[in-house]
């Protein structure tokens, strides 16, 4: 009886190591990239683009230094457009734990951030939106400043949050 | 009044050929390599580059061009200065720099502007070809792709392909080269954007080159050093990329070499030469003082000063001066 118990257990500690595996795999291919429309005035104008840690330099070059020691696991990609007008990149750095995504934020932020409520912590430029939840770091930048960007690039971070 | 692109449109059609010109002449301007003599660099600066949009004025961008390269060669005018820096019927290569994604690559200003004056010298718009590691990067520059062989080309290496067989020098080895490179280009200039690194500390002119190589990854440790001054003195690197025209209109001072908007800058500037080691510790100087106006510490002290600069310099490469008292720096 005891044996049997011991195997039920071991089962069930096995399912749940294969969930939470599971959980995590499914977590490091979320799609966090809202379709055109899901946040008022943003379309979606490229396919993502994922990059294994092996070939995020053809991204970012040099940056990817700092990814990879941070422990990123997947980095994803796609491109936006305010009204038809303002241009917008969005990337998800998938880490490998919540401590990961913390460090590149840290490294991140500069004198004029602002703090906004995003995630589990985040900070605003006027032209970019820097934030982080649990292993997920999001860059969104604008390329072009507007009095409207601010606002615009804060909606869609909020629409990716919603997703992650 | 023709825009750069009517008028490069215009060149394509073949009405804007004039005679073609042998003789190199950048060796009448080369004798500043001579033991005694300096390295000449030419910073060319205006404030009113950028438009109140924020947006590049072209026929500023071309007036500035012209006083840059006025000011490296001695020739007032335009078409006959250029004539001393390219031969005419050649393939003449513009590699741009397109890596750091839309807001932080060449500018397509830049690029227009540069291609309108070597047609007005007699190069073909043909033999000129703006290239870059692939369509992304030159997109991102805001070029258009094209390989008609009968208006000025553009495409990367994802076109052209790479060498089989790799190239070596010091610690660079297996280094396959880009055919644009090896093959169709006679002469390049690089056309890189001054950009913090993450790791190099600085990439201008002579860091451009981790473009022409198939995996630059693998030249990335220490900081890039000895990586960028041993690419640089492959032989057909050497060779071939003679002349730099810096694009430091807009550049990062920080968080390099991706765009990051918080830490861009305008400095609003050409910085043009052929000592790719004067021109990039001239750059490093620029972002040094930016860096301490930003009240971020040296590069030095960020754990990252570009070593690969006097690297470049020593006796093993002798690609160039990095003493500023071998660097004659003209601005204007």
């Amino acid at each position: 009886m005891i044996f049997r118990s011991k195997s039920w257990m071991l089962a069930a500690v096995a399912v749940a190591v294969v969930t939470v595996a599971a959980t995590g795999c499914k977590k490091a291919q979320v799609d966090a990239f809202p379709a055109s429309g899901a946040v008022a005035g943003w379309d979606k104008t490229s396919d993502t683009r994922v990059f294994a840690p092996k070939d995020l330099y053809q991204y970012i070059d040099g940056g990817a230094d700092q990814y990879i020691s941070a422990g990123v696991v997947s980095t994803s990609t796609s491109d936006y457009k305010y009204q038809g007008q303002l241009e917008a990149t969005v990337d998800v750095y998938t880490m490998g734990d919540a401590a990961g995504a913390r460090k590149i934020l840290e490294t991140d932020l500069t004198k004029d951030a602002k703090t906004v409520q995003l995630g589990d912590a985040g900070v605003a430029y006027a032209q970019s939106v820097i934030f982080r939840k649990g292993p997920y770091l999001v860059r969104i930048v604008a390329y072009e400043s507007t009095p409207g960007t601010p606002q615009a690039l804060l909606a869609l971070a909020h629409g990716v949050e919603a997703k992650l | 009044m023709k825009n750069r692109r009517e008028f490069l449109k215009t060149a394509a059609t073949g009405a804007v050929l004039l005679s073609s010109q042998s003789k190199l002449g950048l060796a009448a301007i080369l004798d500043q390599h001579a033991e005694t003599a300096k390295s000449r660099v030419v910073i060319a600066r205006d404030p009113a580059l950028h438009g109140q949009n924020g947006q590049l004025d072209e026929k500023h961008v071309l007036d500035l061009l012209d006083r840059a390269i006025a000011a490296y060669t001695g020739r007032d005018h335009p078409v006959e200065a250029w004539k001393r820096i390219v031969p005419m019927d050649k393939v003449i290569g513009l590699k741009t720099n397109g890596l750091g994604g839309k807001g932080i690559s060449t500018h397509v200003a830049l690029v227009l502007a540069i291609s309108e004056r070597l047609q007005q010298a007699g190069v073909k718009p043909g033999n000129i070809l703006v290239w870059d590691r692939n369509a992304r990067d030159l997109e991102a520059c805001g070029l258009t792709i094209s390989t008609d062989p009968g208006r000025v080309r553009c495409y990367g290496s994802d076109v052209a392909g790479f060498e089989d067989q790799p190239a070596a020098f010091g610690a660079a080895v297996n280094v396959k080269l880009a055919k644009i490179l090896t093959r169709e280009c006679d002469m390049v200039i690089g056309l890189p954007i001054l950009k913090d690194h993450e790791m190099s500390g600085v990439t201008f002119a002579m860091k451009n080159m981790y473009g022409v190589v198939q995996r630059p990854q693998e030249l990335h440790p220490g900081g890039c050093n000895p990586g960028v001054a041993d690419l640089n003195c492959i032989p057909v690197v050497r060779a071939k990329v003679r002349f730099t025209i810096g694009d430091a209109m807009t550049s990062v001072y920080d968080g390099g070499p991706g765009f990051h908007p918080e830490r861009l800058w305008q400095p609003n500037a050409l910085i043009v030469g052929e000592d790719r080691v004067a021109l990039d510790h001239t750059a490093w100087q620029i972002i040094e003082r930016k860096r301490a106006e930003a009240g971020l510490p040296t590069l030095e002290a960020a754990g990252r000063p570009p070593r690969y600069i006097a690297t470049a310099a020593d006796q093993a490469h002798k690609l160039g001066f990095n003493d500023p008292q071998r660097i004659n720096l003209l601005e204007v």
